[in-house]
């Protein structure tokens, strides 16, 4: 009898919680950015708390967020309403589990993003919503090592390795800092900064002999690079506890140190090469997938995610460039001051070298990347024969781009067809 | 009901509960693992293996479990004969020993990183103590030693309570006239334990064994936390592929070969420790 | 003249033993507990402290990084969850997985090599990457997001210790023990419940600490398999490693209380030696 009323009891309570799920009115928004705990909170309280249909913020590691995701594609519905993720996550999904959010009467101020955000396809898959690049940073007690007549504004290359040099001399050991950490974005500067800054090129100069120089640079740079950069992830954390003077990181992972001691740090562009100063734009986007919920709830949470305030308000919260046009305010926190600054000066400069996103090569993003993660871990870490890495790696590329069929992308001039490694 | 039923009966909820949540999945993945798309094929393994890094993952997990695991189960049969003996304070003692048990990996790893980074614990202990001047950087590339040497104090930090845990209720139920005989015979306490001890602990030692021996496989949050990019192990890059690259077949492969691995060493260590069918008095 | 030094030497002997097994204790529960307190300090340090060098060996009691949590919303519903799943997961566990821990230690059948390699096979590959097929069964029979479907799983990866400890503890228990109740009138049910089960109360107790803490810390299937129930760790550790240092440390600590005051409450019954031991 009381068996019974047991499993009677357990049924119920199930029943409540399937009903409390079907119940659900806010809108999911299933996000791989703005994880760390004071960004999420400030997105759900000061981003997201003026959508009066109310917003479930929930961000989460990437393996989670796409195994979630994926599940809900599979099953055919879901409770995912609006997604937010990098272009590169975008592009390694199929374009027809994303809505076409075309005629949603909202896109980015920019061509080239709204470009992007067709995936190859005819219609918008994603719609651009926030923005970011990669900068230097440095604590100010090292800007007295700077080597003589450089400008911090328009370094170039070889002054950043005899600056970083002076600094290891003076400290005694290595202070600059890269983020060749697990987590860490270091394939961002091979990709985005290094190669362009060089060879004017990522995958059709990817051996070039122009490209061994660039590892030889950056091999003298390694010399004085803090050796426990494998752990760093997080440039900030470095720059706040000192062990790093000199870094390069994207500029949400700089945030924390200008904002938690702005008068110390200092940021500037990143630095030019051979080939002028190559950097790159982050872009994230907002899309829908196709099992969403409640369709009109979650294209008005589009739509409301690219309106000025939220943008502004985005802007506040995670460090992320607003997509449309809109005036800044004068009272931005620290880390945004700074960073627009950098970002201002590195764009307008008059060697500017910018580069795009990689674009089509679908699911194959990850493998583009680990080609030059693991050209590090070679030449770098492991010390092999730059040469020898190169012709062996090349072949790897050769053959993403081949069963992509990725054109090219800027700094690599145009192809016809797959971008051809040279 | 009859010996020859009741056996089934007994595992048969676990066995449907198994076959529902592990088996069909499992079975799921494993089938990804044989497939590129089309028919059956091998190539998943052929890639995952012939990957450079492949050799030194393999080398890594297996040297990191050979250092770990020993330690540990020394340390754990010290630490369950010590708290047995005591007569106050047991399970205040014993307590202590199992905080690490609630302990997830990811937290372990980022307490022991407070320790051994560069402006850590470890460093303003010994600059505290005037042995260095300035913190040295231990966690390098180029002292693999002290990274190893890290994880493993680490690994061996938080899971050593596993076993203890195991081996505490199994030590409970050795006889203490075992014990009191063995002293009226005047055998010292290292012939008691090699003697009693060891012999009449099997079962737990076997399980405790293979619990942690399989966990060891397995390892991935401390490393990474520790080790960076230094100390590639296996479970790493089964995750690297799974969601960086995004091929769940070579993931679902190097899933495979953990586990081809965990079952290898799960049979040796079944064989070694034999345990009898009820044990007799 | 032998006899003499000896009975002088033994009770020098034996002081020099205890000193050496008390230090023993101290310096073990040394190591446990110091890299915890090092988490406490952090802790209780403001962000400022936390980057500094050299580390500070006392607390400050600032408790910022602690306030910052306490405000964090859904945080009580997250920890309601968390308890719940993981009081779930140990119930469940103990009652399937037992049962199969006293058949693998009493029983020789067909087919017992293929079981016990089954339930291995359970804890020796990885949860992330059976998380989508699961996270599709669970969204196409209703289990998803519900704390009893996260229970399911974590059941899942707790039932290998369970149904392991206790073939173990059964497989040290004399079967002439049961026999003799047998003899004396009690059926197999009874003198099972009467006699073994005491015994193996410590086992018991172990396997519900490990489901407990394997469903406390598991992070991946709770991220994906729970949306508006989330677990405490799902909310809090999943984005810990991306948030700055003095935080990932308080919300460390945070998640290590609740599972601590748990160990501490069942300690006891580790130790419960009744019957055979005390004979």
């Amino acid at each position: 009898m009381t068996f019974y009323s047991k499993i009677l009891g357990a049924a119920s309570g199930l029943a409540i919680a399937c009903t409390g799920m079907a119940a659900q009115a806010e809108t999911l928004f299933w996000s791989t950015q703005a994880k760390p705990v004071e960004e999420a909170q400030a997105m759900r309280e000061q981003v997201l708390g003026g959508f009066e249909a109310g917003v479930d913020y929930q961000p989460n590691d990437g393996g989670p967020w796409l195994t979630r995701l994926n599940a809900e594609l599979q099953a055919g519905s879901g409770t995912i309403g609006v997604l937010g993720a990098l272009h590169g996550d975008f592009s390694a999904m199929n374009p027809d589990d994303l809505v076409d959010l075309s005629d949603m009467g909202v896109m980015s101020a920019s061509g080239t993003f709204n470009d992007l955000a067709k995936l190859g396809t005819d219609s918008m898959q994603y719609i651009p919503w926030m923005q970011a690049s990669y900068i230097m940073a440095a604590n100010k007690d090292a800007l007295q090592y700077l080597p003589d007549g450089a400008d911090i504004n328009a370094l170039t290359y070889d002054q950043l390795i005899q600056w970083a040099a002076n600094a290891h001399e003076a400290a005694g050991e290595p202070k600059f800092g890269f983020p060749a950490g697990p987590k860490g974005l270091k394939h961002r500067f091979f990709q985005g900064y290094l190669y362009p800054s060089y060879t004017n090129g990522v995958v059709r100069t990817f051996a070039s002999d122009e490209a061994v120089g660039a590892w030889e640079a950056f091999r003298k740079l390694w010399e004085h690079t803090n050796p426990a950069s494998t752990n760093f992830s997080f440039m900030q954390e470095q720059l706040l506890s000192g062990d790093a003077w000199i870094v390069f990181d994207h500029t949400s992972r700089l945030a924390q140190a200008f904002n938690e001691r702005p008068d110390d740090f200092v940021a500037f562009p990143a630095p030019a090469g051979p080939t002028g100063r190559g950097f790159m734009p982050v872009l994230a986007g907002v899309a829908i997938p196709k099992t969403a919920p409640d369709m009109d709830a979650a294209k008005s949470l589009v739509e409301y995610m690219l309106k000025p305030e939220t943008q502004i308000a985005t802007l506040r919260a995670t460090n992320f460039f607003p997509v449309v046009d809109v005036a800044l305010p004068e009272d931005l926190p620290p880390s945004v001051k700074a960073a627009g600054d950098a970002v201002a000066k590195m764009s307008g400069s008059a060697d500017a070298n910018p580069g795009l996103l990689p674009a089509g090569l679908g699911d194959k993003g990850g493998d583009f990347n680990r080609v030059f993660v693991d050209s590090f871990e070679r030449i770098v870490l492991a010390g092999q024969d730059i040469r020898m890495v190169l012709d062996d790696q090349k072949g790897k590329l050769a053959a993403i781009m081949e069963e992509t069929g990725a054109p090219c992308w800027a700094p690599d001039a145009p192809s016809e067809g797959a971008c051809p490694v040279e | 009901m009859n010996a020859r039923v009741l056996p089934y009966v007994l595992i048969l909820p676990v066995t449907l509960f198994l076959c529902l949540f592990f088996l069909y999945p499992f079975l799921l993945v494993s089938k990804q693992a044989f497939s590129t798309g089309s028919g059956f094929t091998l190539d998943n393994f052929r890639e995952v293996t012939s990957y450079w890094k492949f050799p030194t993952t393999l080398r890594n997990t297996f040297l990191l479990a050979a250092a770990v695991v020993p330690v540990q189960l020394a340390l754990a049969l010290l630490m369950a004969t010590m708290v047995n003996k005591m007569q106050k304070g047991r399970d205040l003692i014993l307590y202590v020993w199992t905080i690490p048990l609630g302990i997830s990996d990811l937290a372990a790893g980022i307490i022991w990183l407070a320790i051994f980074e560069q402006s850590g614990f470890l460093n303003s202990m010994m600059n505290g103590l005037g042995i260095v001047d300035k913190p040295v950087n231990l966690l390098t590339f180029q002292n693999p030693g002290l990274v190893f040497l890290a994880i493993a104090l680490a690994e061996i930090w938080r899971a050593t309570a596993i076993m203890l845990v195991i081996l505490v209720a199994g030590i409970g139920l050795i006889p203490k006239e075992y014990y009191e005989a063995a002293e009226v015979f005047g055998a010292s306490p290292w012939k008691r334990f090699t003697r009693i001890t060891l012999p009449l602990l099997r079962p737990s030692l076997q399980t405790a064994l293979v619990l942690r021996v399989i966990l060891a496989f397995e390892i991935f949050a401390v490393v990474a936390a520790l080790g960076g990019t230094l100390f590639p192990v296996l479970m790493g890059e089964t995750y690297a592929y799974q969601f960086d690259l995004l091929n769940s077949g070579a993931a679902a492969a190097m899933a495979l070969i953990i586990l081809a691995i965990s079952i290898g060493f799960t049979l040796i260590i079944l064989r070694l420790l034999r345990v009898p069918k009820g044990a007799t008095i | 003249m032998t006899s003499v030094t000896t009975d002088v030497a033994a009770p020098d002997a034996r002081k020099a033993g205890k000193f050496v097994y008390v230090t023993a204790v101290v310096l073990l529960c040394a190591w446990v507990l110091v890299p915890i307190y090092f988490l406490l300090i952090n802790t209780l340090s403001s962000p400022d402290t936390v980057n500094s060098f050299p580390k500070p060996f006392w607390p400050e009691f600032d408790l910022g990084s602690l306030t910052f949590f306490a405000g964090f919303a859904g945080m009580l519903t997250a920890l309601k969850n968390s308890i719940l799943v993981a009081g779930m997961t140990m119930i469940m566990s103990i009652v399937i997985g037992a049962p199969a821990g006293y058949a693998l230690s009493r029983f020789d059948f067909r087919g017992k090599e293929l079981f016990r390699l089954l339930i291995l096979l359970t804890r020796a590959f990885p949860l992330p990457l059976l998380a989508l097929p699961l996270a599709v069964m669970f969204i196409q029979t209703g289990l998803d997001d519900t704390v009893f479907g996260l229970a399911l799983v974590h059941t899942t990866l707790a039932i290998p210790f369970a149904v392991l400890i206790t073939f173990s503890l059964f497989s040290g228990i004399p079967i002439e023990l049961e026999e003799a109740a047998w003899t004396l009138g009690c059926t197999r049910l009874t003198a099972f419940t009467k006699v073994v089960l005491p015994l193996i109360l410590p086992g018991i107790t172990a396997s519900a600490i490990f489901a407990f803490v394997i469903s406390w810390n598991e992070v991946f299937a709770a991220a994906v398999l729970t949306i508006e129930n989330r677990t405490l760790t799902a909310f809090l550790l999943q984005n810990l490693d991306t948030s700055p240092l003095h935080l990932k440390f308080a919300g460390g600590f945070i998640l290590v209380v609740p599972a601590l005051i748990f160990i501490f409450a069942v300690r006891k019954y580790l130790f419960a030696m009744w019957g055979i031991a005390n004979r």
